[in-house]
């Protein structure tokens, strides 16, 4: 199959979640506090959704898929996506955006912080993702793409600081990002370079 | 208790209460036949357990859960439909997870039930659950729910004060404490099974004697006038209304009267973040987020239902126990 023919459907893969999650919403299966499992589940697919475009590159090598590559900003965008969404539902659902709740959110869950923190720094990435934005900003798109490692740690950082204990969720997103980093690490020239 | 089948071995398993009907039980069993009214609402008004343990209860728990009586403080505050009472759980035992204790914890066995009472007390032994509620006359009452992660639910018990079930017991002298433990069985357990709580089970919160004798301090053996579901900690347990939700330690199958302070399960785990004493109180933070309010649930996506967090959660009668105490020192 020419890579051409697949390489689109890393656009509705990442939508199917969304359409199980709006899905769950419209039919009352979200439980009795439906705004915070909401906001739950989509900053859960933001996560997930960074980790499989950071999987993308190591698979496109390790699969011998060079297309694969293609979906690596595909589920950068959904990632982008599902924390934009993440952040607005916690907002807007939760807070209403009154400015006394906001106030006491930000300074008294300093988790809050590092989330924001995670989503701004996607922003960047998502406002250069275009071939254009690449061409024209050459080798320092590869370094400002590196913001996506900052972005991940604090996106699990803030993961992580938001349970109560039970690290069994925390463990495997870690582990996961701990070997994407580790083979960065060793093969990561030869990424670069490709 | 409300409509109760004739043969009460086999209660039909539509027989839940809606909440609307169940607030208004009195009024209908003063009217009298008019029972017949429920089975006449159309399905949709019945929530439905889809594993209906209360049928498969021992027929002495049915009994005298049937045979409660009213009492605590009266309620204004409109009740969680037990729907959500029963869907919505924190019992780390069957999973991290909300829906978690819903799902899996028809896997556990609640008889028969053997509660080993130990320590400063004159009467010790492994009781029968049977044994020690004999001759004891269980009590409604509505409650709310505190959770520590910021939500709220207003439940109607059913249960006995730990008090007249320690006045059996006849805690000694020395006694000045009581400490609970929950079943920890991996068998029975997927929680306890997994390598990742991060808990040191099995489960064990602990009162000071004092706090135990209160009357507010129930020992519920059922919720909306049927026996406990087993996610909400079937067969026996603990329910502190004015502390966080955690204390009220499920399933439990040991109580020990001690001289020295109990150690509590949050407590070892982030003894920075959960103290012995647990109160409800708005003044004093957790260290990652605000205690001064909390969702009462059910909610919806157009309103998340805060409330304002009251002092030992809306019941002000307990505040003389903690007298000189700082309270903010004694979290």
């Amino acid at each position: 199959m020419k890579t051409k023919q697949w390489t689109w459907m890393a656009w509705p893969l990442g939508a199917i979640p969304l359409v199980g999650v709006i899905y769950q919403a419209a039919a009352g299966l979200l439980g009795p506090d439906p705004a915070e499992t909401l906001v739950e589940l989509l900053g859960w697919w933001a996560l997930v959704m960074l980790l499989a475009s950071l999987t993308m590159r190591p698979a496109a090598q390790l699969l011998h898929t060079p297309g694969l590559v293609i979906w690596r900003r595909t589920f950068g965008l959904w990632a982008f996506a599902y924390a934009s969404m993440h952040f607005l539902g916690w907002g807007t659902l939760l807070l209403g955006w009154d400015p006394d709740y906001l106030a006491e959110e930000l300074t008294k869950r300093p988790y809050i912080v590092v989330g924001m923190l995670a989503w701004l720094s996607l922003w960047p990435l998502a406002l250069t993702s275009t071939r254009k934005s690449r061409r024209r900003l050459g080798h320092k798109w590869v370094k400002l793409h590196r913001l996506v490692f900052l972005a991940l740690v604090l996106g699990l950082l803030h993961q992580s600081w938001v349970q109560k204990s039970g690290y069994g969720e925390t463990l495997i997103f870690v582990s996961v990002a701990v070997i994407l980093l580790l083979y960065r690490l060793l093969h990561g020239r030869n990424m670069v370079n490709k | 208790m409300i409509f109760r089948h004739k043969n009460p071995l086999a209660p039909r398993s539509d027989e839940i209460t809606p909440e609307s009907v169940y607030l208004k039980r009195r009024e209908l069993m003063m009217l009298g036949g008019l029972a017949g009214l429920f089975s006449a609402l159309p399905a949709w008004a019945r929530e439905v357990n889809p594993v209906d343990e209360d049928a498969s209860r021992p027929l002495w728990l049915k009994d005298q859960v049937a045979r409660a009586v009213t009492a605590g403080p009266d309620s204004e505050d409109v009740l969680t439909p037990y729907e959500d009472v029963t869907a919505y759980n924190n019992f780390y035992e069957f999973g991290t997870g909300k829906t978690d204790p819903a799902e899996n914890a028809h896997t556990l066995k609640t008889d028969p039930w053997t509660v080993t009472v130990a320590g400063e007390v004159e009467k010790p032994g492994a009781y029968a659950l049977e044994d020690l509620l004999k001759g004891l006359q269980l009590e409604e009452r509505i409650y709310r729910l505190r959770c520590v992660e910021a939500w709220s639910m207003v439940i109607p018990w059913v249960g006995v004060p730990l008090a007249s079930l320690l006045k059996k017991l006849q805690p000694t002298s020395k006694a000045r404490y009581v400490s609970f433990t929950s079943l920890a069985d991996p068998k029975q357990m997927p929680g306890v099974r997994s390598p990742f709580t991060g808990i040191d089970w099995p489960y064990r919160e602990g009162l000071r004697l004092d706090e135990a004798m209160h009357p507010l301090t129930l020992m519920a053996v059922g919720l909306y006038g049927r026996t406990l579901p087993n996610q909400n900690g079937a067969p026996f347990r603990l329910v502190v209304p004015w502390k966080y939700g955690f204390k009220s330690i499920k399933s439990i199958v040991r109580i020990e009267l001690t001289e020295t302070m109990p150690e509590t399960t949050w407590n070892m785990l982030a003894p920075d973040e959960y103290g012995f004493y647990a109160n409800v109180n708005p003044a004093v933070d957790h260290p990652r987020w605000s205690q001064a309010r909390e969702r009462r649930l059910p909610n919806s996506f157009f309103d998340p239902n805060w409330m304002p967090t009251q002092p030992f959660n809306g019941y002000p009668e307990v505040a003389s126990l903690y007298k000189g105490m700082d309270l903010s020192k004694f979290y």
